[in-house]
């Protein structure tokens, strides 16, 4: 079986609706299908990788320390859009510090997070096999 | 007659707080929860439009809602006070009735 490009699309804040942790767990699952994976964070789905998230007030399950889990299931490619972090005052800076080891390059920590403008997005997306929605 | 207003949507994604801001009488209160705290924060498209009202309302965010979104004190806007759960239970006390904006 050929591999496929599969891109799941995140426009939701996490905590407000379930989209977010759905997400999560679908992208989880599809990862032991060994498929070309990548993720997109768009509109408000950029809130979803903020630092610092704390949920022990809330009574809510915070599922942020997850996204640090992609890297080991060879979730390595998780496209930011800067026009959306920019509308919300955002910078790369507020977002987890997540990375994955590179196993072509002697293993070593690269950063998962790249930032795109929406013209390389654009240009992404169009290369995609499969596009789940979230 | 004093309103309190809460709005719990995320002003990116819903009219809330644009419909709260056009509707809400002046000298009544915003309380931002849920994802309506983003328009709490710095730096944000809203963030005029949200400064601006705070001279006929009083603003207002509640903390656990932030800290749940990772969003510290030092990215709410200057002039919105920050408010646990028994601040939400005052604010809901001292006004005459609330109305929100889901």
């Amino acid at each position: 079986m050929s591999v496929k490009k599969f891109m799941y699309v995140n426009r939701k804040a996490p905590y407000g609706t379930i989209y977010a942790l759905e997400s999560l767990e679908v992208v989880l699952i599809g990862a032991a299908f060994e498929q070309d994976v990548s993720l997109a964070f768009v509109d408000d789905g950029v809130y979803q990788l903020m630092k610092g998230q704390d949920t022990s007030e809330v009574g809510m399950k915070n599922f942020s320390p997850t996204y640090n889990a992609l890297g080991d299931y060879d979730v390595n490619k998780l496209y930011v859009e800067k026009e959306s972090l920019e509308e919300r005052g955002l910078t790369v800076d507020d977002l987890m510090p997540l990375t994955y080891e590179d196993e072509n390059d002697d293993y070593k920590e690269k950063p998962s997070i790249r930032v795109v403008t929406s013209e390389e997005l654009s240009a992404i997306m169009d290369e995609q096999d499969v596009v789940l929605s979230f | 007659m004093a309103m309190l207003h809460t709005i719990n949507k995320s002003p990116f994604e819903r009219n809330s707080l644009d419909s709260c801001l056009r509707l809400a009488r002046d000298g009544g209160s915003v309380l931002l929860i849920e994802d309506g705290v983003y328009a709490a924060t710095k730096g944000t498209k809203v963030a005029d439009k949200v400064t601006a009202a705070m001279g006929r309302m009083k603003f207002y965010v509640l903390g656990p809602d932030m800290k749940a979104r990772g969003i510290s004190e030092d990215k709410i806007l200057d002039g919105i006070q920050v408010v646990d759960y028994g601040g939400f239970v005052d604010l809901v006390a001292e006004h005459d009735n609330v109305q929100s904006w889901l």
